[in-house]
């Protein structure tokens, strides 16, 4: 059992996004957090101060944890934003901005 | 002006779509304002359209009331009775003259753009998101929240891993750890802090719910029939593991909140959904002016007619204080109803609400008596290691707070901050107040946050003068 199957999905046609240069496949309505779950992917921030990896914590946009670049664009909350075939999905270092 | 008098609903859960709906069927002119892509909240959080799910149900408890609420919000909106605005991020309330009320939203996913809807009346429906306390490695990726994990599940047909351990404290650890048994991971424990004893103790209280207890028993057979090991009375120690989770220690605690010596052990895992409650979102509510109460002075007061005490302003759900789905269906009927009849210059006659507001006694009570239960773990703040990150955002870590405190003297959350930095980053401290408060003593109280989300300077700079 998988949750596609428990819900009886008949998702649309299945897309490659990059995340840090690798192609990842997605699916038409997930958010960046749930395609990279898929992928096996539960990390894609390190913080500013001790550098550490983190990924999505509330899930529901509150606690920022989970915040990503995508498009060359940083602090995306991935648990919020859909996914969009040709997406190129980067681990945010920092503050994801070249003066940190 | 000709038009009928405008309610703005914040919040598009039970709470608020109760309350629209009743609103609407009596003649109010609604604006459902909410975050989300579709209805439903976090409660009814429904699958992403393009998923093409074609049995949500599998992932829900109490289908028929989504559904019966669902097609009454479809209904209203065909006839042009309610507007419902989806993806639109309400970060303030005002009030302008009038009097009337503007509430200012970020158009999403990119929040860029900001829009205004103006209304006569208000209703606060914006829910709760969940409290987790801290303990080592907790930072680690794999840690979810039990409610995130499942608003994953639900919204995005994913799982956060393949071997799941669900704990902390709180009727939702349930729902979660069957959720995802279904959904096909293996739950290898969960792990209850409350123990059978202090479930005992609020037994007659809880007991006078029996369709609660029916559901309690339900679950018990779902987490049996999915070989869940469930261990009430025990906490998690640590999260272990160096990029990502590996495993977790799990102890059995005592009655007087210490470790029962020798009952520690590891159990292999890839995900750890923990909780520990809820919170009550209030933003909206506190920058209005709206009064807060509850225990820990976190929830908006309301009245018997889910008034706040400021003019125009109801409030429903979560937001007035935890206590479920059911309850905001209550709450937001009566809301619904009394704005109707306040709008329209009538008091209106509580007798015509009087099944919703027996149930939300009945709720309240029962509430009240699972949150004596399902309290925290005893003596977290205690075995709390000083190098414990306890704000995720500002990277402050337990030490730190605990020397703002005891050595400079800090006696209340902000002043922490100010001290630490803790609760001064992205989430503005929603995340840690409640471990801030634990290890510091001091009272936790609702933060003002005169916006309830980040926002661009553009879009205030972009403001029309109210």
């Amino acid at each position: 059992m998988n949750p596609l199957e428990l819900a009886r999905a008949r998702p649309g046609e299945a897309f490659t996004v990059l995340f840090d240069d690798r192609p990842v496949p997605a699916l038409p309505g997930q958010t960046v957090a749930a395609a990279l779950w898929a992928a096996g992917v539960t990390a894609w921030r390190s913080t500013r101060g001790a550098g550490r990896p983190r990924g999505v914590f509330c899930g529901i946009g509150v606690c920022f944890d989970c915040l990503v670049s995508v498009n060359g664009r940083p602090n995306r909350r991935a648990c919020l934003v859909p996914v969009q075939p040709g997406d190129v999905i980067r681990t945010q270092e920092g503050t994801g901005r070249d003066d940190d | 002006m000709t038009e009928r008098a405008h309610l703005a609903v914040v919040g598009a859960g039970p709470a608020g779509l109760a309350g629209a709906l009743a609103a609407a069927e009596r003649g109010v002119r609604v604006t459902l304002v909410d975050a989300a892509e579709q209805a439903g909240g976090q409660f009814y959080r429904q699958p992403a359209r393009p998923l093409g799910a074609r049995r949500p149900k599998a992932l829900h408890h109490q289908w028929h009331t989504w559904e019966r609420l669902r097609d009454g919000l479809e209904r209203h909106v065909s006839s042009g009775r309610i507007t419902h605005l989806t993806d639109h991020h309400v970060w303030s309330v005002q009030r302008a003259p009038g009097p009337s009320f503007a509430v200012h939203a970020l158009l999403g996913p990119a929040q860029e753009e900001g829009v205004t809807v103006r209304a006569d009346a208000v209703l606060l429906a914006t829910g709760g998101y969940e409290r987790v306390l801290p303990f080592p490695g907790w930072t680690l990726p794999g840690v979810v929240t039990a409610g995130g994990a499942q608003a994953m599940l639900k919204g995005g047909l994913v799982l956060p891993g393949r071997t799941v351990v669900v704990a902390g404290t709180g009727p939702l650890l349930l729902p979660v750890a069957t959720g995802l048994a279904a959904a096909g991971a293996r739950v290898a424990a969960l792990v209850e802090s409350a123990g059978p004893a202090a479930l005992l103790r609020h037994a007659p209280a809880l007991a006078a719910q029996p369709a609660k207890l029916a559901e309690g028993a339900w679950y018990a057979g779902r987490l049996a029939r999915h070989k869940v090991r469930v261990l009430t009375g025990h906490t998690v120690l640590e999260a272990h593991g160096t990029d990502r989770l590996e495993a977790v220690s799990v102890a059995a605690l005592r009655r007087d909140g210490r470790i029962r010596p020798g009952s520690a052990h590891r159990v292999p895992c890839d995900t750890l959904a923990v909780g520990h409650g809820m919170l009550a979102h209030t933003d909206l509510a506190g920058t209005l002016g709206c009064t807060l109460a509850g225990t820990e002075g976190t929830a908006v007061r309301a009245d018997d007619e889910q008034r706040t005490d400021v003019p125009g302003v109801w409030a429903a759900g979560e937001t007035t204080g935890i206590g479920g789905a059911a309850l905001a269906l209550a709450e937001g009927h009566i809301a619904g109803r009394s704005i109707a009849a306040r709008l329209d210059g009538r008091a209106p006659d509580p007798r015509s609400w009087a099944a919703a507001a027996r149930s939300r006694s009945r709720l309240r009570r029962f509430f009240t008596a699972l949150d004596a239960a399902y309290g925290p773990p005893a003596g977290w703040a205690e075995r709390l290691t000083g190098d414990t990150v306890v704000c995720r955002c500002e990277e402050v870590t337990a030490g730190t707070v605990r020397t703002a405190a005891d050595a400079l003297g800090a006696g209340d959350l902000r002043t922490v901050k100010l001290l630490t930095r803790a609760g001064m980053g992205w989430c503005q401290g929603r995340m840690c107040a409640p471990a801030v408060a634990g290890l510091t003593g001091c009272p936790l109280t609702a933060d003002r946050r005169p916006f309830a989300r980040p926002v661009p300077l553009g879009v205030l700079a972009g403001l029309p003068d109210a």
